[in-house]
């Protein structure tokens, strides 16, 4: 029999590849998604869409007053050209993900590397507070009351992460709080890159 | 203490869960009549410890129980009442607590209202529902648990995000959940179908009413989302394609061809295969949604919390549910093999077009939504899929979907022919022509709007031909009130829903002519919009209860008459750092006069004018069509299936 002329056993086959054709479906869009969630946590995917406008640059011009009390000098965009890769990051004692990441950059502070604070829409005496209750991993801290220097930066929220490289261009930005998975499998490596 | 309990209410609920089953699918197995029936009981135990749980959750929200971290990332001890408690449910832990708890509510209501089901099919569905319970409850347990403690604990929550400080977005999750999850029952219907691999007109009989029931709530839940969007957002649209909104359409979509695909089974025992295909599908596009805006895979203005280790859990159980319920179904549907037969043009006929368009839609929406992302994961291009190719894509196919709800409801079964039935409805046709030409005319030749208006009318005066039809109201105009009475109810359900569906086009159609402004306005200076005069008196402070307003107050008048006042306010919470817009809205029925407040400078402030022609009507279209869900939902032999449960033991016996 050719096999154009409809015979029993072709039209079960079709029957059998036809019912078979939702979980094929299923099963493809099932790996996509797998995929978007690895590339969620290397960074491969990004679905925040605009990627940081700000990076392969240098981060725009701007001076920030110290936090009076913690003895800490102010920031500037000349501090962030030191020869060596650094964290830049955003926070607020309001923020309850800036708590969950401060452990992360305790460590960090611990293990040497510079991280340069900008205390986000804050009073002063609360991000003191907040500072001396959980300790300062800050090399730097700049007091950005009014939120300018955020808006330059074209901040998403806090807390927000910056990673620049020794010639003080931004290399990587993290919107959201650095957890441990992220520091294990994003900053750890890219600081040992740019380095 | 009380959100330890609710913890461990959770946890007896998980255990509870396996229990029913492992009782329910094993006992259906070895038909073991004892097995069987403690699947019902235990269907009892899990709803209450659920439920106990839940209670928990609200009352550590109403008392502002601080030690709990979902109260002090989500709530505020300056908030009014009702928003402590829909904050309970406007988190992602909280939701899924929510969600639980009305798959438990539906367990329950299969134990309670299922006797007359047969004895194997209720343990089979109350073991599938128990399945998904299980699984949803691991994951909350797992990985999102509600009553996590923090200590020390701060002096006051964070407050709940303004914009979801809404009367209608307190009750927009747990209706669209109720539609979401009501479709657990119908999946479980289905896989408990092929795991027996029978499909008869009994089982079609009760599974219609559950997608009924879940299709109305869906509808509901989506109708007011859409209405919270318009007023609250201010951006004087009702639907923006955005992918959390295509989220629960697709399921509404799914579940609208599948409480017509039953009809066909439980008439004629044809469909039987794709009605089962539907019922897995329909909860399949439930569970999809819930995936897309929990896991973090895309970008929305609904998302919750972004966190992929989540995602992936959520992704094992979509593989479980519906990875299983699609090899379930590729293995066992096999044997199922329809036992009636009809012809293209008859009423089935007109519902098979209706499924496949419908199934057609859904593609399209789901494409449009799935398209930006896979092209981002494969490609690594960013690309946004908007309102333009939606509106064109389904423009095609709504148009034989309409002609189909109209024409299928006045045909007969098995075999019929389309002269008669379009005779039924020339009246309809005419007044749905002359609406079009009429529109055409009057506005500017816009051909879209004017084929709306057509549709509209076309669609509403059918619904009324069909019933007009049945009563002999023409024919026999006397006896027409008594066959009213006697026509069942779920023949005026569905008319009353399709007329709904034609409402809610003509609000479509009408928000098609919608003109809008914006305008840097003094002070007593004024700006006219289709007809009439807008005027800013001025703007002022106004406090309000956990924030402060600034409230314009604008004149609107129709040559000298005046129309209203409106009042928009631009609201900042200090709690949550935000601002929100609250847009005021006048509506006349025939339009919506819609003004936001902008931003104030040079001492004068920004408005923005809408004119919203029929607005309303698109959610009381909704409303009406869920009212026809309802309706249908009451006809007698809903209630009443006895014969139909007897059918089914004797065929089992035979």
């Amino acid at each position: 029999m050719s096999e154009a002329a409809p015979n029993p056993e072709a039209a079960a086959w079709r029957r059998r590849a036809l019912l078979l054709a939702p979980l094929a479906a299923a099963g493809l869009g099932g790996a996509g998604f797998y995929a978007m969630l690895r590339g969620l946590g290397t960074g491969d995917y990004d679905p925040r869409g605009v990627p940081s406008a700000l990076i392969g640059k240098a981060p725009p011009d701007f001076s920030l007053p110290p936090l009076e009390g913690t003895g800490l000098p102010g920031l500037s965009a000349a501090d962030l050209r030191t020869g060596k890769p650094m964290l830049v990051n955003f926070f607020a004692s309001w923020c309850v993900p800036c708590v969950i990441e401060h452990p992360q950059l305790m460590r960090l502070a611990r293990e040497g590397v510079a991280i340069m604070g900008i205390a986000y829409k804050d009073k002063p005496v609360d991000s003191l507070g907040f500072l001396k209750q959980r300790g300062t991993p800050y090399a730097r801290l700049g007091v950005d009351q009014p939120g300018r220097v955020a808006i330059d930066w074209g901040l998403y929220g806090v807390p927000e992460t910056y990673l620049l490289d020794k010639g003080g261009i931004i290399r990587w930005r993290m919107a959201g709080p650095v957890t441990e998975e992220i520091l294990a499998q994003q900053v750890t490596p890219l600081l040992r890159r740019y380095a | 203490m009380i959100p330890e309990i609710g913890h461990f209410a959770l946890a007896l609920a998980l255990a509870l869960s396996l229990a029913q089953a492992l009782v329910g699918l094993v006992g259906a197995q070895r038909a073991e009549a004892r097995l069987m029936g403690a699947a019902a009981p235990l269907a009892a135990g899990v709803l209450v410890t659920v439920l106990a749980a839940f209670a928990c959750l609200v009352w550590a929200y109403v008392a502002n129980d601080t030690t709990v971290l979902n109260v002090v990332q989500n709530s505020h001890s300056a908030k009014p009442l009702l928003y402590k408690i829909s904050g309970a449910w406007g988190n992602h832990e909280g939701s899924m607590l929510l969600w639980v708890l009305i798959l438990a509510l539906c367990g329950g209501a299969v134990a309670a209202f299922g006797s007359n089901l047969p004895s194997a099919l209720q343990a089979r569905v109350l073991g599938v529902l128990a399945l998904v319970a299980l699984g949803f409850l691991g994951f909350i347990l797992a990985t999102s648990n509600p009553f996590e403690r923090i200590w020390p604990p701060p002096m006051d929550g964070q407050g709940l995000n303004p914009i979801l400080q809404d009367p209608g977005l307190a009750f927009h999750p747990p209706l669209l959940y109720l539609g979401y999850v009501g479709f657990a029952v119908t999946y479980a219907f289905a896989v408990a179908a092929l795991i027996e691999g029978r499909v008869d007109a009994a089982w079609g009989r009760w599974v219609r009413p559950w997608a009924l029931a879940a299709w109305s709530f869906l509808t509901l839940g989506i109708a007011l989302g859409s209405w919270w969007a318009y007023y609250e957002l201010g951006w004087g649209g009702y639907w923006f394609w955005d992918p959390v909104e295509n989220a629960s359409l697709m399921p509404w979509l799914a579940g609208c061809a599948l409480l017509h695909s039953a009809i066909v089974v439980e008439k004629r025992e044809a469909l039987k295969t794709w009605t089962v295909f539907l019922a897995l599908l329909a909860f399949g596009m439930s569970l999809l949604g819930t995936f897309l805006v929990r896991s973090g895979v895309l970008n929305s203005v609904h998302a919750f919390a972004n966190d992929p280790a989540r995602g992936t859990v959520i992704l094992v159980l979509l593989a479980i549910y519906i990875g299983g319920g699609f090899l379930l179904f590729a293995w066992r549907a096999q044997a199922m093999l329809p036992t009636g037969v009809f012809t293209p043009i008859s009423r089935e006929g007109a519902l098979v077009l209706n499924n496949l368009l419908l199934c057609s839609i859904a593609a399209v929406v789901l494409a449009g939504t799935l398209y930006p992302m896979f092209a981002d994961l494969v490609l690594g291009e960013k690309f946004s899929v908007g309102p333009p190719f939606f509106n064109t894509a389904i423009f095609p196919l709504a148009v034989p979907l309409i002609g189909a709800m109209t024409l299928g409801p006045v045909m007969p079964w098995k075999r019929a022919r389309l002269f008669p039935a379009l005779q039924r409805l020339w009246w309809a046709a005419l007044a749905g022509l002359a609406a079009l030409v009429l529109c055409f005319a009057i506005e500017d030749n816009r051909v879209g709007p004017a084929l709306g208006f057509g549709a509209a009318v076309w669609v509403i005066l059918a619904a009324v031909a069909d019933i007009a039809d049945r009563i002999a109201l023409f024919s026999r105009p006397r006896a027409a009130w008594a066959r009213a009475k006697g026509l069942p109810r779920a023949a005026w359900g569905g008319a009353i829903a399709h007329a709904g569906m034609g409402v809610m086009i003509l609000g479509l159609a009408g928000m098609g002519l919608a003109t809008d402004t914006l305008r840097l306005v003094k002070p007593g200076e004024s700006v006219a919009l289709a007809g009439l005069d807008y005027r800013l008196i001025g703007v002022a402070d106004a406090p309000g209860p956990n924030f402060s307003a600034r409230r314009a107050t604008v004149e609107v008048r129709d040559g000298g008459r005046l129309v209203t006042t409106l009042e928009p306010e631009r609201r900042s919470f200090p709690v949550a750092r935000m601002t929100t817009t609250e847009a005021a809205i006048h509506t006349t029925w025939l339009s919506d006069l819609y003004v936001v407040l902008g931003e104030e400078r040079d001492g004068g402030a920004v408005l923005r004018i809408h004119h919203n022609p029929l607005a309303p009507w698109i959610w009381l279209g909704a409303a009406i069509m869920a009212l026809g869900g309802g309706i249908s939902l009451s006809d007698r032999r809903v209630r009443v299936s006895a014969p139909a449960a007897k059918a089914v033991k004797a065929g089992a016996r035979a």
